[in-house]
């Protein structure tokens, strides 16, 4: 398996939505080559044939009755938020004037 | 007359009111003050609401009434489980000033059933770790030598009852997080089936592998504590509906010719001689105890290290998405567009490790990787699954190490995340496979640091697991031992 470069490290991290460092992209494509190229034993392991298991249990699909219950009101909602104007979260702009 | 410090008899002192609740939070706010400096076991606590609830406890103890089976006894919780009280930080600087609109599921449970939640635990950051040293504040030190760690990552919780402050704490194990720093602190740890209990309110890192489980003293404490906080709970689809047992009237039928299997694939190259020395003891009590030990193969055991990481690693990059710095937590300074708010937010907010992880799993399900890495993973992971089954047909439970080492000093593996990783080699595959687990104290190495004994039951068979740690703790004094400083601990005088 090819070691993971700085490149590699970049655009995951565009993925990711991680703004790391040069000092951390550097660092990061060391530790990423190094736990891949371990985990690429997994390929002597024959799997043809074997389905793939994401869950510990046999997981069904769970209904409920649909009844209205109390929620979580806005000013509890906002409790925690980073900047909050009226009953809203506030965020930067999303679209610019021309575009909207 | 001297009262062990333990679930099991704090809450019938309080309930027979030979102690009080008030007693018993003062008690444990005492040992808290005098050890926690020294070990960084909480992140946070709450003496006034603590007090407040014991009053609560002794009034209705006083008119006669039946508060519950946990009646007045302090307990902590690891800090990534919500309350509705204090704060939520899960270790991390992105949560630091978080505070939960709502109770964790086991919260509630442990409340109601008259446990006072006395503080909340260290972590490493969002339970990602294996030394606690990831914590974005401080790392949990242990209680048996403070230049070594607590194990990770619900260190805080184990150096907590390890220093005698508490009789349980609430852990959550997502690879071994709450066996490993069992073990490393000389408690009892308990990871149940996945399942078995809630995860409302536990602040999810892998959904398909977290679980919830009680640290102790005892596996009578274990089997009190999960009989409280094990069942259905609708607010968490994949929690089964199976009837809960009476975990601790079944400790005591006696578990007659129990099957222990013993599998080479845990004894292999890299684990430690006083390791090795001291978990053959214990399935030798066993054994002249009337087990019958059965060879057992694991022919896969050796990739669940590899396929755990892939596996974790995803589910949490996925998971983590919801910090973004728009509902709450931490927000960058002045984001020009919503690209810098997400990127700047989590740059900074997030700890090393964590960002490790979200980059391993975001690389892992990548398009053009994601066949070669996840799905590869989750084909092993039922090679694994099936090695289990097959085990379980021959076997009532499998004894193991619970990881290679004792705890290791402070330092020595932060700097190298795959050796890091490496110590849950022994612990993950429990949790792939969706068993349940205890950790036990089964002896000490030449420097006087605890070793753990890993019992290892098939999904929902933890009544027949907790049977036999039970048995084997009635024949050994291990889990008896605490640290010097706090060996006057074990039982109180005060009260």
């Amino acid at each position: 398996m090819s070691a993971i470069d700085k490149n590699t490290v970049r655009y995951v991290a565009t993925l990711a939505r991680l703004r790391l460092s040069e000092a951390e992209i550097d660092r990061m494509a060391g530790e990423l080559s190094a736990i891949v190229s371990y985990v690429w034993q997994l390929n002597e392991v024959d799997t043809t044939n074997v389905p793939p298991t994401a869950h510990p249990l046999p997981v069904t699909n769970v209904f409920r009755e649909d009844i209205i219950r109390p929620g979580v009101d806005a000013e509890e909602a906002l409790r925690n938020a980073p900047e909050a104007h009226g009953d809203f979260f506030r965020v930067p702009k999303v679209l610019d004037q021309e575009e909207a | 007359m001297a009262l062990s410090w333990t679930v099991f008899d704090l809450a019938r002192a309080v309930q027979t009111q030979a102690c009080s609740a008030r007693e018993a939070v003062e008690e444990s706010f005492r040992r808290l003050e005098s050890h926690d400096p020294n070990i960084g076991a909480f992140l946070s606590h709450d003496r006034v609401r603590s007090l407040r609830r014991a009053l609560v406890v002794d009034g209705a103890v006083s008119r006669g009434e039946w508060v519950g089976p946990l009646a007045g006894v302090p307990v902590a919780v690891k800090d990534n489980l919500c309350a509705s009280f204090g704060l939520t930080t899960c270790g991390s600087r992105i949560l630091e000033s978080f505070r939960s609109t709502y109770d964790a599921h086991v919260v509630e449970r442990l409340e109601s059933a008259g446990a006072i939640v006395i503080g909340k635990t260290n972590l490493d950051e969002f339970a990602m770790g294996s030394s606690c040293e990831h914590s974005a504040f401080f790392p949990t030190r242990n209680p048996w030598d403070a230049t070594r760690v607590a194990g990770g990552s619900s260190g805080g919780s184990a150096a907590a009852v390890a220093a005698r402050i508490v009789p349980a704490a609430m852990g959550s194990d997502t690879g071994g997080s709450i066996r490993l720093p069992a073990s490393f602190c000389g408690v009892t740890g308990l990871k149940p089936a996945y399942g078995r209990v809630s995860r409302y309110g536990l602040v999810a890192f892998a959904s398909s592998l977290d679980q919830i489980g009680p640290i102790t003293t005892d596996a009578r404490d274990a089997a009190l504590v999960l009989s409280v906080i094990a069942g259905h709970d609708a607010r968490d689809s994949t929690s089964v509906k199976a009837p809960v047992p009476d975990y601790v009237s079944s400790l005591e039928e006696s578990p007659h010719s129990v099957r222990v299997g013993l599998s080479e694939e845990y004894f292999a190259e890299g684990l430690g001689d006083s390791v090795r020395r001291a978990v053959m003891e214990g399935v030798e009590h066993l054994r002249r105890d009337g087990a019958e030990i059965v060879y057992i193969h694991l022919p896969h055991m050796k990739y669940a290290t590899a396929c755990y990481y892939l596996i974790a690693s995803s589910e949490a990059s996925s998971n983590l998405a919801r910090f973004d710095g728009v509902h709450y937590g931490y927000r960058t300074e002045s984001p020009q567009d919503m690209f810098e708010l997400y990127t700047g937010t989590r740059g900074e907010g997030f700890g090393k490790e964590v960002k490790r992880r979200i980059m391993l799993g975001t690389f892992a399900l990548s398009s053009g990787y994601y066949d070669a890495y996840y799905l590869k993973a989750l084909k092993v992971r039922t090679l694994i699954q099936r090695d289990f089954d097959r085990a379980f047909e021959q076997v009532d439970v499998i004894a193991s190490p619970v990881a290679p080492t004792t705890a290791f000093g402070l330092g020595e593996k932060s700097r190298d995340p795959l050796a890091m990783y490496l110590s849950d080699i022994y612990t993950i595959s429990a949790n792939l496979a969706g068993l349940c687990a205890i950790s036990v104290p089964c002896g000490f190495d030449d420097r006087g640091m605890p070793i753990g004994l890993q019992l290892m039951g098939r999904a929902f068979g933890e009544e027949k697991l907790l049977a036999v740690a039970h048995r084997y703790q009635s024949l050994t004094n291990h889990h008896r031992q605490a640290p010097a400083s706090m060996a006057d601990d074990t039982s109180t005088k005060r009260l």
